[in-house]
């Protein structure tokens, strides 16, 4: 196995806090960049591609270079939700390999929380209906986390699933972030009460929200950001770090249709593409970024990515089976996961970022010697129209 | 009750699916097949989804079909929603081949299950009707555990 060695992630940056207070989505995006950057050993105005999900609204393209004060030769503002920032990892590297570009900066920043954006359950009809979609659905008041309900609901019936099996995903992210310190402190200023490790029973006996998803089987809404840095192979050897090789990228859109399977993401097309790229297999990654809106969100993932057989993934999931110190599976969400870290509403960078960190071996649930860590993003709504992006990084 | 507590509902003036709209007055349960390859196409649009063609014509269902999925919704901050939760959001696979997200009406959110046929109950308003559904099954009891629901569920599902 040969690992592909165009554009590799050299910067990375977290934004430490989960409550932001007086501070705009953009001006964290900016200090993010920065310490990115920093953290790479580039400069500024090294950048020449600039990434952005459209997180803080329309016109991105020029609003983020100009407040950035930066001039890029590429620029792509490809929004796909939480899933934008693996899309935009696998342009990077398409750009970076045609020669259009040395060095690119992915930045995010939000402060949903203290904005009060109630993601799952905020139940916003827009006023002006202005598409098809919305004109057939907004009479139905299904509210965001009704979607993954629905499809963990056929999952069950097709294939057996509990609620505990689903539970076990919260219980194992839960374990990771108590390893982690951002994440601990996050918790409790989200205001969590119970900041350890939870039981299945715990996750159980949590308040249901939208049948049969349970509170702790949703992510957490918090504040936060965070940058990376891509860089050209040409420009790899006078960065300061490990560089983590983006050795196999997938992209792919999937939508509710007539007849279709409700338990089918379109990670089950990003995933083959990015295998193939990589030329691995599933049972070669050390460690799976998930995109964990929901519990479900990683089981049907997880099985659609090839990890295990579908309608397997509760079996596979099972009794921590994907803890970073189990030796049997791959270690899942060591950061903590949105289940348990942070969810701004886009987490894919984060996805990214504990990639990054598995691969340089400073996470705080550090598995031994990563060779492949993966991260997928899932953006949209699960089941209903989503984007998956998959990207496999190498040492 | 304040203006707010309204149900949201549909523009007949939304281009693609207007004519979907204004047909429910009639109680009519609209959906389009293309001309050209016969496939179904739903949600309403002015183009076939298989083969591009424009070439759609309006056929009305019979109004019957079997739940495909469906989640029982117990908190929204929308304050119409908010004020009718537990309620249930279903997607319904229709007789002749289209699938639609729905409320299933008339039955306690518990004995809601997926594979149950359901007909559609029209909710009338001044200028459209909704198209709910109430159980066309009578609710067998003995089904109520998640285990049970799932192997009685195949069986109709293969039926």
């Amino acid at each position: 196995m040969t690992v592909h060695k165009d554009a590799a992630i050299v910067g990375i940056y977290e934004y430490p806090y989960r409550v932001i207070d007086g501070k705009s989505p953009w001006e964290i995006k900016a200090e993010c960049a920065r310490l990115a950057l920093e953290d790479a050993g580039l400069g500024w105005q090294d950048v020449d591609a600039l990434y952005d999900a459209a997180e803080n609204g329309m016109g991105a393209g020029f609003t983020a270079a100009e407040y950035f004060g930066l001039h890029p030769k590429v620029m792509d503002t490809t929004a796909v939700g939480g899933s934008s920032f693996e899309f935009h990892a696998a342009h990077a590297r398409r750009a970076i390999r045609e020669g259009k570009a040395n060095v690119a900066l992915l930045t995010y920043g939000s402060t949903s929380r203290s904005q009060s954006n109630a993601i799952g359950t905020g139940g916003r009809v827009s006023e002006r209906i202005s598409n098809p979609v919305n004109n057939m659905e907004n009479p139905w008041g299904l509210v965001l986390v009704g979607n993954y309900a629905m499809a963990a609901r056929r999952h069950m019936y097709q294939y057996g699933t509990t609620p505990e099996q689903l539970a076990d995903i919260a219980v194992t992210t839960r374990y990771h972030a108590t390893r982690n310190p951002d994440a601990v402190r996050g918790l409790a200023d989200l205001g969590i009460h119970r900041t350890g490790e939870l039981s299945v029973d715990d996750v159980l006996a949590s308040k249901m929200v939208a049948d049969p998803l349970h509170v702790l089987d949703c992510c957490l809404i918090s504040d936060g950001g965070g940058a990376v840095v891509i860089a050209g192979s040409g420009v790899v050897p006078s960065t300061r770090r490990c560089p983590a090789w983006i050795a196999g990228t997938g992209e792919a859109i999937g939508y509710r249709e007539n007849g279709s399977d409700l338990t089918v993401t379109a990670a089950t097309v990003s995933g083959t593409q990015a295998f193939r790229e990589a030329s691995i297999r599933p049972d070669d990654i050390d460690v799976a970024m998930i995109y964990d809106s929901f519990t479900i969100t990683v089981l049907m993932t997880l099985e659609d990515l090839g990890f295990c057989k579908k309608g397997e993934g509760g079996a596979y999931v099972a009794n921590g089976y994907l803890r970073y110190d189990n030796l049997g599976g791959p270690a899942l969400n060591t950061d903590g996961g949105g289940l348990s870290s942070n969810h701004p509403g886009m987490r894919g960078i984060f996805l990214l970022i504990e990639a990054v960190r598995q691969i340089r071996g400073e996470s705080t649930s550090q598995v031994d010697n990563p060779a492949y860590c993966l991260a997928h993003g899932n953006g949209g709504w699960l089941t209903s129209r989503h984007a998956s992006g998959t990207v496999i990084l190498a040492r | 009750m304040s203006s707010t507590h309204i149900r949201p509902l549909p523009s007949l003036d939304e281009l693609d699916t207007g004519p979907f709209w204004a047909a429910t007055s009639g109680h009519e349960l609209r959906y389009q097949r293309c001309i050209e390859c016969v496939q179904v196409v739903f949600y309403p649009r002015k183009h076939c989804t298989n083969c591009g063609s424009s070439m759609l014509e309006w056929h009305v269902s019979a109004g019957e079909g079997v739940i495909y999925s469906f989640t029982v919704i117990r908190r929204n901050g929308h304050p119409y929603f908010s004020s009718i939760v537990p309620y249930v959001v279903a997607l319904v696979d229709m007789d002749e081949g289209f699938r639609m997200m729905t409320n299933i009406v008339q039955t306690a959110p518990e004995n809601v299950r997926i594979g149950q046929r359901v007909r559609v109950f029209w909710e009338d308003y001044d200028t459209v009707s909704l198209p709910m559904f109430v159980q066309l099954d009578a609710v067998d009891n003995s089904t109520n555990s998640e285990s049970a629901e799932g192997s009685i569920g195949m069986k109709e599902a293969m039926a």
